[in-house]
């Protein structure tokens, strides 16, 4: 209908226009309403109610009647008039026709002893002689059609419960081909339910859907285009895509919407195919039934979020369907609780959200009706929440408008308030989308926040957590990382456990105030979800350490790697560290762990052993703790100091050397090489702190030069670059033979020949090596990673003048994979020497171990005594004006180790706690809150003191308040009626149990309205029914016949 | 296992249907985005443990493997739709309770017998709510309308299943 405009002034024209046509259908809709409503009239709406079968008569007899838990005099009582009447349906019901639910028996049987399985074992073995039973029938020949549809029924139910009934996929696909629109329906159901589009059966319903696409019974192509949606996949959808096109126009709105939905999946499965179609979605925006213009939001939901510049024209049109259908112009048929077509109201929201986001232009025309739906909102009702939520995603995501953020922030705090959970829980999300635009409004919810990260809900909490992820900035973000480890300490889902931890790690990385803290975290963090932790977080912490902070300081330095060193020998004896963190903790060890002088080599390697036999079917550890010791070694023969292994140290070497790993093999010998060597050579082959130290590979090889122009002179040939070489097919060389078989695509047919320039090798040195004879040329031929494995074949015969060249290799593998940081260290071994000093070590350790002690009992503290929870508001809101403070001072470590120590050391103290900087930034807020839950209980402290304090049971401690608080949460959706609990069938006459609960009155009320006629027929056919079949509800399942929605 | 059901994520809005009783057992499933028989069930279990395990004051949304299970429990059934992280759960919710609703209509006060029986029936019922993981009609009436209609033919073609003319003729006048 309207392209894309180029020209302002027609376009805007033309928006008008269009506008008058979307408005169309709504104005409309009272005329195809009453069409419709003649058209249902003369279908009967419920015929379907099964009649109840005579075949299975007998098993009345002999079944005890279901036993009703609701006490039959109060029903007699209530509903004594109704009794006779009910006795005379239930024996015309009893007496009526044949059918049961329109099952044979075999299956009702099936149904039901799977229904009486007391174990999944029980019920395995049913399914599976059921399966049996089936692959037997299901091939007889002339199976009658009736027979075969229930087969495929039965073929569903089996696939439901989880088993394989592959063996039956190709008579559901026969199924479809049938002319009968009965089983037509039911082969498509089945298929629809087994297959996916990849299946290789497909391709034989695809002319079947072409076919029924081109039907003349509307049913046919709904049943067709329901399979399409879920069987076409991208190579089957030309088969089918004109006809769907076409049917874009069918007259029957059904089947228009579900076209749409088609194109749209297409469209999802392979944009390409259907790219020229999309105009068709905008076309079918102005369709004159509402279903078919709620079904177009779906698709242009899509492309607006891929791309949302070619439809920035429709944002009037989408303004204004949404003020329309707020303002209830739609069909009373799309009314839900209440609401005009709320789910219309939420796709249109979605859209409107991202057509808005950074376009000031666009997010102009959208501010009254957003905020008229904000205002508006009906707050009893769910629906009214999930579409007040919605607009304020949407006011949060377009260009800010201070009056409808304003009252997004109402809302929100509306919903912190509630009692409900759910509320709560998307409070905190709305929150969490509007601090991006507004980050104040944080504060003014801080204690609810805190209360929903208390919460015993984990979802609840785990919501809270993403919004101090959102929020997190320097300021806070010791408290916040805090908090999420001691959650991720708590909890066994491991795929949120790599999520928080990965979160953590980058908050730390990212806000860390101090080295100190960022290793101390880094170590819980791979203490207790080591495993799940990316490798790449580890090498950052050795890079870390390694390089401190990048400054001048190698007084800070030694002192953060001395606390890496004694945090990590603290740690070390733990069982059942992981993998990765006793990666960082052995090689922190040997690079640092007697620099200080504070631990002798022997204790060190005593651990180092330790770990190595601790984790010895680790054979990546094991490698790390014996290049560890290499390097202690190496570093006590450099000082000058006798080198005494220890027996343990000296049996896992020995083990090591037989080992079958070669990584380790060739480990253990160069361990032995390197102890062999005098002082000199072993400092230039291991040098102090030298692994952030660039190696500089001379890869021009000059040293070579010599030796070349030697062997030229002795009348050699001179080398001939590869490329040079090319014509020739003989590459006799192993190495270029590497390099080029990746490049080389087609397969080489002729043979290898012999190496024709067998004199050329020892001219041309780096071309080939015969591996014996020249040792370190070969070397920086070899791709980092390929180097050691070479050297560990040439390890044993070669001379101990050789070793240096090639420890050099194994310190670049130590060095430079994970320390590829441009910035280069600027501390030499002769300046650590000079600053480790062990008084400033002590200071350091004694600071951080404080602190770390101190920080734990902050925590235990923390939820049961309100100044606690004030304070933590501080911590985690407060920041904005200790940030600025902190920008005007300038050294930054310093002062915030201070910080640190201060917020942490109040927590001994209890409640005067001394008036802070973080404080005073609650000011009035948290006057205001004052009187919640438990902030001015003075008992509740004193509960505090009295028990003894646990980390972890803190968080049950504020169970009781909340629980309280919240009582009738899950009472809003009727769910669990707990004083009709044990109603039987009966029990659905009685009013709507649900209906107690204030909220639900309006559902409660629309329910009954529809509920109330067909009631106690229904209730009791089915209860005759039921006992006819034999399905004796037992007391082990009543809940079988209770009403869902009673 | 269940790695790759991050590729589908921004394709549908609802992942997959579930529907189990109190004691874990399968009422009703339906999978809009592709899982193996072997990752359903372990879907299944996963996600019983999960629902069934939960207090009743909680929020009726679970976290699950990055996604977000919306759950709604109606006496001794479990409804439960899985969705992405950012989506509306609420709305999910109430799609829940629209599905319910018409169910409830359909069958008359609808009880976890009738959805044992007429699972089928379920099925057909929620294809006409749901297509390819998306809401596709919002309005009770037309659905029981689109239901109705399938189940007269079906009750045609069980009284005339010789004339196939007068069946479409039914459906079509």
């Amino acid at each position: 209908m309207v392209t894309i405009n180029r020209d302002s002034k027609i376009s805007r024209r033309k928006h008008q226009h269009q506008d008058s046509k979307l408005c169309f259908p709504l104005q409309f809709h009272h005329g195809t309403e009453n069409l419709s409503s003649a058209k249902e009239s003369s279908f009967p709406v419920f015929v379907h109610k099964p009649s109840i079968g005579v075949r299975i008569h007998h098993s009345l007899a002999v079944r005890p009647p279901p036993p009703r838990s609701s006490p039959p005099e109060e029903f007699s009582l209530l509903h004594f008039a109704k009794l006779e009447q009910l006795k005379t349906i239930g024996r015309e019901l009893a007496m009526g026709s044949q059918g049961g639910f329109g099952q044979s028996k075999e299956f009702l049987d099936l149904v039901k002893s799977i229904g009486e399985a007391r174990s999944k074992a029980e019920e395995d073995r049913i399914v599976l002689h059921e399966i049996e039973t089936l692959k037997r029938r299901i091939i007889e020949p002339d199976i009658p059609k009736r027979k075969m549809k229930e087969f495929i029924i039965r073929l569903v139910y089996v696939e439901m419960l989880g088993h394989n009934a592959s063996f039956g996929y190709i008579h559901a696909v026969k199924m479809t081909h049938d002319d009968n629109i009965l089983l037509k329906r039911t082969g498509y159901l089945a298929v629809t339910l087994f297959l996916n589009e990849d299946h290789d059966l497909i391709i034989l319903i695809v002319n079947t859907i072409q076919k029924d696409l081109k039907s003349d019974n509307f049913l046919v192509v709904c049943a067709a285009l329901n399979a399409c949606c879920r069987l076409i996949n991208e190579e089957t959808i030309p088969a089918v895509l004109p006809q769907v096109v076409d049917l874009l126009n069918h007259p029957k709105e059904a089947v228009r919407k579900k076209a749409i939905m088609a194109l749209h999946r297409f469209y999802q499965k392979s944009p390409s195919a259907v790219s020229h179609l999309v105009s068709n979605f905008r076309k079918k925006l102005s369709d004159n039934d509402p279903s078919v213009m709620g079904a177009t939001l779906c698709p242009l939901y899509d492309l607006i979020a891929i791309d949302a510049n070619p439809y920035k024209d429709l944002v009037i049109s989408f303004v204004s369907i949404l003020k329309q259908v707020a303002e209830r112009r739609l069909p009373k048929s799309y009314d839900y609780h209440q609401m005009p077509a709320p789910f219309i109201q939420i796709k249109l929201l979605k859209i409107l959200a991202l057509l808005g986001s950074g376009d000031k232009n666009a997010s102009g025309h959208m501010y009254t009706v957003v905020h008229d739906i904000i205002r508006k909102a009906d707050l009893s009702s769910n629906i009214g929440n999930a579409v007040l939520y919605e607009a304020m995603c949407c006011a949060a995501a377009i260009h800010p408008n201070t009056k409808l953020l304003e009252a997004t922030v109402d809302a929100i705090s509306r919903f912190l308030k509630s009692d409900s959970h759910n509320l709560k829980y998307m409070g905190i999300d709305a929150l969490g989308r509007l601090i991006k635009v507004s980050p104040e409004v944080a504060e003014q919810h801080q204690l609810a926040v805190i209360d929903c990260l208390e919460d015993p809900d984990d979802t609840l909490k785990r919501k809270t957590f993403e919004l101090l992820y959102k929020m997190t900035k320097s300021s806070n973000v010791e408290v916040i990382v805090d908090r999420m480890i001691d959650y991720m300490i708590n909890i066994n889902d491991s795929h949120y456990k790599t999520e928080i931890s990965s979160r953590c790690v980058e908050l730390a990385e990212q806000f860390a105030p101090s080295n100190q803290w960022f290793i101390q975290t880094m170590n819980r963090v791979f203490e207790h979800a080591g495993d799940l932790v990316n490798i790449k977080v580890a090498h950052n912490l050795m890079r870390l350490i390694a390089e401190g902070f990048g400054e001048d300081d190698d007084n800070a330095d030694s002192q953060l790697r001395l606390s890496a060193v004694e945090s990590y020998l603290g740690l070390i004896g733990k069982p059942k560290l992981p993998s990765t963190f006793l990666q960082v903790i052995c090689w922190v060890l040997g690079e640092y762990g007697t620099a200080c002088g504070k631990f002798s080599a022997s204790y060190i390697t005593g651990k180092l052993c330790d770990v190595a036999e601790a984790y010895s079917t680790d054979d990546t550890v094991k490698a790390y703790a014996v290049a560890a010791l290499m390097k202690i070694y190496a570093f006590e023969i450099a000082a000058g100091r006798k080198v005494d292994i220890l027996p343990e140290c000296q049996a896992l070497i020995e083990e090591q050397l037989a080992s079958h790993s070669t990584d380790l093999q060739q480990r253990a010998y160069e361990l032995q090489a390197v102890i062999a060597l005098d002082p000199q050579s072993v400092e230039s082959v291991l040098p102090f702190d030298a692994s952030c130290e660039d190696i500089e590979v001379d890869k021009s090889l000059s040293f070579l030069n010599s030796y070349v122009q030697q062997a030229l002179e002795k009348g050699a040939q001179p080398y001939i670059p590869e490329e040079q070489r090319s014509g020739i097919p003989a590459i006799s060389s192993f190495i270029s033979r590497s390099h080029h078989g990746p490049s080389s695509h087609g397969l080489r047919f002729e043979a290898y020949e012999l190496s024709k320039p067998v004199p050329q090798p020892k001219p041309s040195p780096p071309s080939l090596v015969p591996s014996t004879e020249l040792v370190p040329v070969s070397e920086p031929s070899y791709s980092r990673e390929t180097h050691q494995t070479s050297l560990a074949r040439l390890e044993t015969n070669v001379g101990s003048n050789e070793i240096k060249l090639r420890l050099d290799g194994v310190q670049k593998k130590w060095g430079s994979p994970s320390y590829s940081s441009p910035t280069p260290s600027t501390s030499s071994p002769s300046s650590q020497h000079a600053v480790n000093g062990v008084s400033q070590h002590d200071g350091a350790s004694s600071v951080s171990s404080k602190a770390r002690d101190s920080s734990s009992d902050y925590w235990k503290q923390q939820p049961k005594i309100s100044p606690e929870k004030q304070k933590l508001a501080a911590s985690l809101f407060g920041g904005i004006a200790k940030a600025e403070k902190r920008a005007t001072t300038s050294s930054q470590g310093p002062t915030k180790a201070v910080e640190t120590k201060s917020v942490v050391e109040k927590a001994p103290m209890a409640a005067p706690a001394p008036p802070l900087p973080d404080l005073l930034d609650l000011g009035e807020p948290d006057n205001n809150s004052g009187n919640s839950s438990a902030a001015s209980d003075p008992f509740k402290q004193l509960e505090g003191l009295l028990e003894p304090g646990q980390g972890t049971s803190c968080a049950n401690n504020s169970n009781p308040t909340s629980s309280s608080k919240d009582s009738d949460l899950i009472g809003l959706y009727g769910s669990i009626p707990t004083s009709g609990q044990n109603n039987l069938i009966f029990g659905s006459s009685t009013p709507n149990t649900a209906s107690k609960n204030g909220h639900e009155t309006n559902a409660a009320a629309l329910l009954s309205q529809g509920t109330k006629g067909p009631n106690l027929k229904d209730a009791l056919q089915k209860d005759s029914l039921v006992r006819q079949m034999g399905v004796t509800p037992t007391n082990q399942n009543p809940n079988l016949f209770k009403d869902l929605l009673g | 296992m269940l790695i790759h059901i991050g590729c589908w994520v921004c394709v549908v809005q609802i992942h997959f249907v579930i529907l189990i009783n109190r004691q874990g057992k399968v009422r009703l499933t339906k999978w809009y985005s592709p899982y193996t028989q072997k990752e359903r069930t372990k879907v299944i279990r996963e996600l019983s443990g999960l629902v069934l395990n939960r207090g009743p004051k909680l929020c009726n949304f679970v976290d699950w493997r990055g996604l977000k299970a919306v759950y709604r429990r109606y006496a001794s059934l479990y409804f439960c739709m899985c969705i992405d992280q950012d989506d509306n759960e609420l709305e999910v919710l109430e799609i829940i309770h629209h599905y319910v609703e018409v169910l409830d209509r359909y069958f008359g006060s609808v009880c976890e017998l009738d959805l044992i029986f007429n699972f089928h029936k379920a099925y057909y019922i929620l294809d006409e709510i749901l297509i390819a993981g998306e809401l596709q009609e919002s309005s009770k009436k037309t659905v029981a309308r689109l239901i109705a209609a399938q189940d007269s033919l079906v009750e045609a073609a069980k009284e005339q299943e010789s004339s196939i003319s007068n069946i479409i003729a039914q459906a079509t006048k």
